[in-house]
């Protein structure tokens, strides 16, 4: 039930954003009509798994600090690759390479392998069970990730310690 | 100050469209599928990203601007999900020839 | 301005489409398919500003959504041959990905 609240507030929220309508009861009315047959669907379809919880990642201060690393390192590798695909002889060194993530929850490992793959360079390629496998476009990126700083900041990032 | 940011978001904009320009010639000079994966993530990431955010700074504090923010979040959450399916059926596809590596010994610590 | 914006996507997206054509298997293609859905939605935001409309956004948005559902479909349609669940397990769902 808390879901489905939780659900319904989400989808109000980003109805209220998109549409702009703030002040036409008429609008509004639809806008809270439709939201909730979303969530009628979203309960019929067993979308809503009373399983999950939602809130599991808690929320501390490290997310505040993980994203603009995670921007400035994006940023850096899109220069670095884009200086290999500029260079005419196309120094690329291609890589297959196995991790072991530290991260003890499903959705730690997932941030995990979401961040390798948002940068570029770097492509999760398999995720099952305990093991990561990554294809990296370069020797230099492999050796980065190799040295685990990215995914220390994950396992913080998941309120491990 | 109105002239600055104009200016500052011209500059963004072009800077977006430099790294698209990057990613596409990248998508068709990679030697193989695995490597063309890497190119096509600097248009999906930086390409994107800095053409989203010249148009913010040109829309302002305004709606504009959140619905603008919504898409940038939207591509940068679907991208990588993407990008590993795409991988993953290709590796998994016996068909698919194996990726291209590079000659010595892949560092296997793990 | 924003027509320059527009005229370096579109050399963007003539690219992507080259992939697409010279491409040697099936998920080259459909790499540069998804390339060229993204160039499509910043295609769309741009347009949206040169002429003065911003409901172009809602446009957008609608099309990086197909663009995402449609990539997944059509990998899951040549993995499996259709678009249910693998054949061999019918009653469990892939929790795995």
């Amino acid at each position: 039930m808390l879901h489905a609240l939780a659900l319904w507030l989400f989808c109000f929220g980003l109805w209220l954003l998109l549409s702009g309508y703030f002040d036409v009861p008429l609008l509004l009315g639809f806008g809270v009509l439709s939201c909730a047959l979303v969530v009628f669907v979203a309960w019929r379809t067993e979308v809503i798994d009373p399983e999950e919880r939602p809130l599991r990642l808690r929320f501390n201060l490290h997310i505040f600090s993980y994203w603009p690393w995670l921007l400035w390192q994006i940023v850096l590798s899109n220069l670095d690759v884009a200086k290999r695909i500029l260079d005419p002889r196309l120094p690329i060194s291609p890589t297959l390479i196995t991790l072991r993530p530290t991260q003890r929850s499903d959705l730690g490992r997932v941030i995990y392998a979401n961040s390798i793959t948002l940068t570029p360079g770097t492509v999760t390629t398999a995720l099952s069970g305990d093991t990561l496998e990554v294809h990296a476009l370069t020797r230099e990126a492999a050796d980065s990730l190799l040295e685990g700083d990215m995914d220390r900041r994950v396992t913080r990032l998941e309120g491990g310690n | 100050m109105a002239v600055l940011i104009d200016l500052l978001s011209w500059l963004i904009l072009l800077g977006g469209v430099a790294f698209a320009l990057i990613g596409s010639v990248g998508l068709l000079r990679m030697p193989d599928f695995y490597t063309r994966l890497h190119a096509a993530g600097i248009t999906d990431t930086l390409g994107a990203g800095l053409i989203l955010l010249g148009l913010m700074l040109q829309a302002g504090w305004t709606l504009i601007s959140v619905k603008l923010l919504l898409i940038l979040i939207f591509l940068w959450f679907t991208g990588p999900i993407a990008t590993h399916a795409l991988s993953r059926a290709a590796l998994l596809d016996p068909d698919n020839p194996p990726p291209i590596l590079h000659e010595e010994a892949p560092p296997s610590k793990s | 301005m924003f027509a320059a914006t527009a005229l370096g996507i579109l050399a963007c997206m003539i690219l992507a489409m080259a992939r697409a054509v010279l491409g040697p298997t099936v998920y080259n293609r459909i790499l540069a398919v998804n390339s060229f859905g993204t160039l499509t939605v910043l295609l769309i935001a741009v347009l949206g500003f040169m002429t003065g409309r911003p409901d172009f956004l809602d446009i957008a948005l609608v099309y990086a959504f197909i663009n995402f559902i449609g990539t997944i479909a059509v990998l899951k349609f040549i993995r499996y041959g259709d678009m249910g669940w693998p054949r061999n397990e019918p009653d469990e769902p892939q929790s795995d990905l």
